[in-house]
């Protein structure tokens, strides 16, 4: 086992602009990899995490399966983060929330425009969806918080050189934006 | 000889008849505020320029400054408290930045980023509240009302109309109109009122507006509202 930071990331309820988000900090993930070994992310494949220093979640949690990987998350991370908008508020995801569940899903399956052999998907395989999208925050404590729609690159760069210089991770203002 | 206060231990002078908001702006300190604005009559429910006063917590926009005040005001304590207030604000209503078309020249969260807020803290309560779009020019989105009144007192006592009002207590308080449909379109409200332009939030907005400056490039996004608030404010005092 190398000496590297172990870091893990998934998107839950969101889009995965976090994700790619993060990617733009360019050619400076070469200076990263020498830091740090990724986990379970969607960059890696791994399916579950191990013991892992840091866990970023992106997206708030609308289902069942969400429930769970945030669960995985909290139990092998040392420090959780939310990233970005969903991750802390809902986001666009929550915007459903002031619809009943039955309504959107007779929507999308049901009712809407082209919609072919028309019927709710009930596959055992697939999650429940749960009432109302929620913030991770609700479910499991967090440690910090990237807010962003996404987080800049600059965002990312900045937390995670604090945090594996060993300083107290902050945001100056031209950074901390909720759009 | 000038009466005096002392806020953070500057000393700042006052005139009879002035409140603590209004010396502390003159002298170019600011206290962070939603719901005050010197043009109209305090309405101190925010809670956001509380200060402590000789030992006791005050509103700054209702407090009268007196001779020989201590007030503390950016301290660290208050501005946890104010904090708190702002997340409560955020997660009362529904305040979704990146879809809302203020976002960037919206006081609520300029005073959140001034805060260094980055969560809500508290849960969500995601209360179902409607969009009036009704008017041609005037669009009300309750989502984002922060109850602050400045568009019912500028509707009062600046377009001598009464367009608005607050009705209902606590979770049920709402903005209502002046209407017996209570849409909009059937007030008189018109869309060179200033009740149409004060929303510090992005609950009534100017329609046919939005994104003519693009994010990233707004009031905001590199000026910290305490400047901003006080070259405003200073100017319109002046004037």
């Amino acid at each position: 086992m190398s000496n590297k930071i172990r870091v893990a990331t998934t998107s839950l309820a969101g889009c995965f602009g976090c994700h790619m988000s993060f990617l733009d900090i360019d050619e400076r993930i070469l200076q990263l990899i020498e830091l740090v070994e990724f986990d379970r992310s969607p960059i890696t494949d791994i399916e579950h995490c191990s013991n892992c220093d840091i866990g970023l979640i992106e997206g708030g949690v609308c289902n069942s399966e969400n429930v769970h990987v945030l669960r995985e998350f909290r139990k092998n991370c040392k420090i959780l983060v939310a990233v970005g908008a969903c991750a802390i508020n809902g986001g666009l995801p929550a915007m459903r929330n002031f619809i009943p569940l039955e309504d959107c899903l007779k929507e999308a399956y049901i009712d809407g425009i082209g919609v072919e052999n028309a019927q709710i998907p009930n596959d055992p395989e697939l999650p429940l969806l749960l009432d109302k999208v929620r913030p991770i925050h609700e479910v499991v404590k967090i440690d910090y918080f990237l807010p962003g729609c996404p987080p800049s690159a600059d965002v990312f760069w900045k937390f995670l050189t604090d945090l594996l210089e060993g300083r107290e991770p902050s945001l100056p203002y031209e950074l901390v934006h909720y759009d | 000889m000038n009466k005096t206060i002392t806020i953070d231990g500057q000393v700042v002078p006052f005139k009879d008849g002035q409140t603590i908001m209004e010396a502390a702006t003159e002298a170019g300190v600011y206290i962070p505020h939603l719901c005050h604005h010197p043009e109209f009559t305090p309405h101190g429910s925010c809670k956001l320029c509380t200060v402590n006063v000789n030992g006791r917590t005050c509103s700054a926009c209702t407090f009268p400054a007196m001779e020989g005040q201590q007030i503390l005001n950016d301290a660290k304590e208050l501005n946890e408290d104010r904090k708190k207030i702002t997340q409560m604000l955020f997660v009362e209503g529904n305040h979704f930045c990146p879809s809302c078309e203020k976002t960037g020249n919206c006081q609520l969260q300029a005073v959140a980023y001034h805060l260094n807020m980055l969560d809500d803290h508290f849960p969500l309560f995601y209360p179902h509240r409607e969009l009036d779009a009704s008017h041609a020019e005037v669009l009300i989105d309750h989502n984002r009302c922060i109850f602050c009144t400045l568009c019912v007192r500028a509707s009062q006592e600046k377009d001598g109309k009464e367009v608005f009002a607050i009705s209902g207590r606590g979770i049920n308080k709402h903005l209502i109109v002046n209407a017996e449909s209570g849409l909009l379109k059937d007030s008189n409200l018109e869309v060179t009122d200033q009740a149409a332009h004060i929303c510090p939030t992005g609950a009534i907005l100017i329609k046919h507006t939005a994104y003519q400056v693009p994010i990233g490039e707004r009031l905001y996004d590199h000026n910290q509202i305490d400047q901003v608030s006080l070259n405003r404010e200073k100017l319109q005092d002046e004037q």
